[in-house]
């Protein structure tokens, strides 16, 4: 403790919540032998011929900073590579590469923000957009999503939701932790009612990859929407680098040069070796990241059909690698679900309500796991579900 | 995405004892579906054979492997059938493969000794009238089987809960 600190901290730091991941990672971590399906990241290495390049790289000493905005050989890369979904920007300037769509995130609210300004952000959602607004000085307004709707994000939610404070609209499908995603007539809806009130659209398209039965599309690419969209992507997921920490952000040059001129203050730039791997992964990594989405395709359907058979009700998720099963039938919260699981069976599985009120009633698995883990963590979860009924049964014949 | 037989060949060839059950499972179809496509692929012997990859060295039996180059003289209206089809019937022969390049057949071979493989290219192979030439390469160390490294890889742990 140092009380010199406390009274030296800013409000808007203070005001932060933790994240609640972070309290159930603190639990899991003290509890030995758990199955974990709390994880959000693939469970492949890096594949080899990226982390070959890297080793080349290093060899032939690439070990220094590069230009702000990132090597332009990748930003090159990056713009070729994103015409696969319409999509047009120039990589001089309307590319930046930046440490992962977490720094995109962060650069894009604080340049953006002014005090005051109401954000929509989708309820469930990842859990770094609300902080970040916070900190920027604006408010986080939950945009509600439902089961009902598989989680989609409605016109109807979102004209209600919008004040005269709103500036912008977080979207962010395939979503993390429901697995739901918009389709192209979705997004239409979507984008009309954006236009009507001249919102700002910052969509982190993270998991555009990893889609099983639709393709991806960008709501940038949709008429009158490129010039108002910052569009987030990385190498993280698709590629199996979440520890290279390598994304980009993509806009027209009027905004991608202000959020690069807080990125050449506080980050400089990315760093060098991870973006010669991203370079190798976007020009020659198609064929082994398909795999990968394969095997997660595999791993879902096992997955989803095991926890309908238990008794978890659960739809097929159409994106990322997360199920995301509703638990409202043992009558427990999402966060004693959790933590009575953990401690019963051992198995790690991520409150919904981590992810937002709406997460309420559900629970994140992730399904990019050993299939053996998957398996193996649905037995003990039937085994718990069986345990709470007799539990019921008991209570209610006292 | 892929079609139902590619699909389940290439779960096969991950793991060939995979249950029909769970891998209905996997690619979201019927048992009997499945059951059916993998009775066609045995039957059209798509499928050879369910075989197993296995490190001999971890265990008390004795293997020497050799690769042995052949060039052979090709017999008219047969090509190399005939003398690949004479070749490929001896128990010690792996594998055997019509290359491009410098010589015609790869021969891969396996016996319990360096002696049994010297004997088998000077009594067996070198002998046939189509066989022009041979060239013995004792395979020293295995690195990587089927795609399968012997080493098994240092696996990272991830975080247990992460965002
Ligand atoms: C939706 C979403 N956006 C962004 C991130 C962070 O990505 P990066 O590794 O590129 O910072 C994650 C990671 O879980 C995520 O799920």
């Amino acid at each position: 403790m140092s009380t010199v600190f406390e009274k030296a901290l800013c409000k808007r730091i203070k005001e932060t919540p933790p994240s609640k991941i972070r309290k159930f990672f603190d639990l899991v971590v003290s509890t030995p032998g758990v199955i974990s399906l709390g994880v959000g990241e693939p469970d492949f290495t890096t594949p080899w011929h990226i982390r070959e390049a890297s080793f080349y790289s290093l060899e032939k000493g690439y070990t220094t900073y590069t230009s702000n905005k990132g090597l332009i050989e990748l930003r090159r890369a990056i713009s070729k590579y994103l015409t696969k979904f319409d999509l047009e920007y120039n990589p001089e300037d309307e590319v930046l590469v930046t440490i992962g769509v977490s720094e995109g995130v962060d650069l894009a609210m604080r340049a953006l923000v002014e005090e005051g300004d109401e954000i929509l952000v989708p309820d469930p959602s990842y859990v770094s957009y609300s902080p970040l607004i916070g900190l920027a000085g604006g408010k986080a307004v939950p945009l509600k999503t439902s089961g009902k709707d598989n989680f989609k994000l409605t016109p109807e939610n979102l004209e209600a939701a919008i004040t005269p404070k709103t500036k912008a609209l977080i979207l962010t499908f395939p979503n993390n932790p429901t697995g739901a995603i918009l389709t192209k007539p979705e997004l239409e809806k979507i984008a009309e009612i954006v236009i009507r009130h001249d919102l700002i659209v910052i969509s982190d398209e993270i998991y555009a990859e990893l889609t099983y039965d639709d393709v991806h599309t960008s709501i940038a690419s949709l008429p009158g929407m490129w010039e108002r969209t910052i569009l987030l992507n990385g190498f993280s997921k698709a590629y199996a680098m979440t520890g290279w920490r390598i994304g980009y952000a993509c806009g027209p040059e009027t905004i991608i040069s202000m959020m690069n001129r807080i990125h050449q203050y506080s980050i400089l730039c990315a760093p060098v070796t991870g973006q010669l791997a991203a370079i190798e992964a976007i020009e020659n990594g198609y064929k082994e990241m398909r795999e990968m989405v394969i095997s997660y395709n595999y791993r879902r359907n096992s997955m989803v059909s095991g926890f309908n058979r238990i008794g978890l009700d659960c739809g097929l998720p159409q994106g990322a690698f997360y199920a995301f099963p509703s638990i409202k039938s043992t009558g427990l919260s999402s966060d004693e679900f959790a933590e009575k699981l953990l401690v019963a069976e051992k198995v790690a599985v991520v409150p919904g309500t981590a992810f937002g009120e709406m997460g309420e009633g559900y629970i994140r698995c992730c399904y990019a796991s050993a299939l053996s883990d998957i398996n193996e963590s649905i037995k003990r979860m039937e085994r718990f579900m069986q345990n709470l009924d007799k539990d019921t049964q008991k209570v209610s014949n006292q | 995405m892929k079609d139902l037989k590619s699909c389940v060949l290439e779960l096969l060839e991950q793991n060939s004892r995979l249950p029909i059950e769970e891998m209905a499972c996997l690619l979201n179809a019927s048992m009997e579906d499945v059951a059916a496509i993998i009775d066609e692929l045995e039957n059209s012997r798509t499928i050879l054979k369910y075989a197993t990859i296995i490190d001999w060295e971890k265990t008390a039996t004795e293997k020497t492997n050799a690769l042995i180059e052949l060039t052979v003289a090709p017999e008219r209206e047969f090509g190399f059938d005939k003398i690949a089809e004479r070749i490929y019937g001896f128990s010690e022969v792996k594998s055997l493969y019509l290359m491009s390049g410098s010589y015609d057949l790869a021969v891969f071979v396996e016996a319990e000794n360096f002696k049994d493989i010297s004997l088998f290219v000077a009594e067996k192979l070198a002998p046939l009238n189509a066989v022009k030439g041979t060239k013995t390469h004792f395979i020293m160390r295995k690195y990587k089987e089927q795609g399968v490294p012997y080493k098994s890889e240092d696996t990272v742990k991830r975080l247990v809960v992460t965002p």
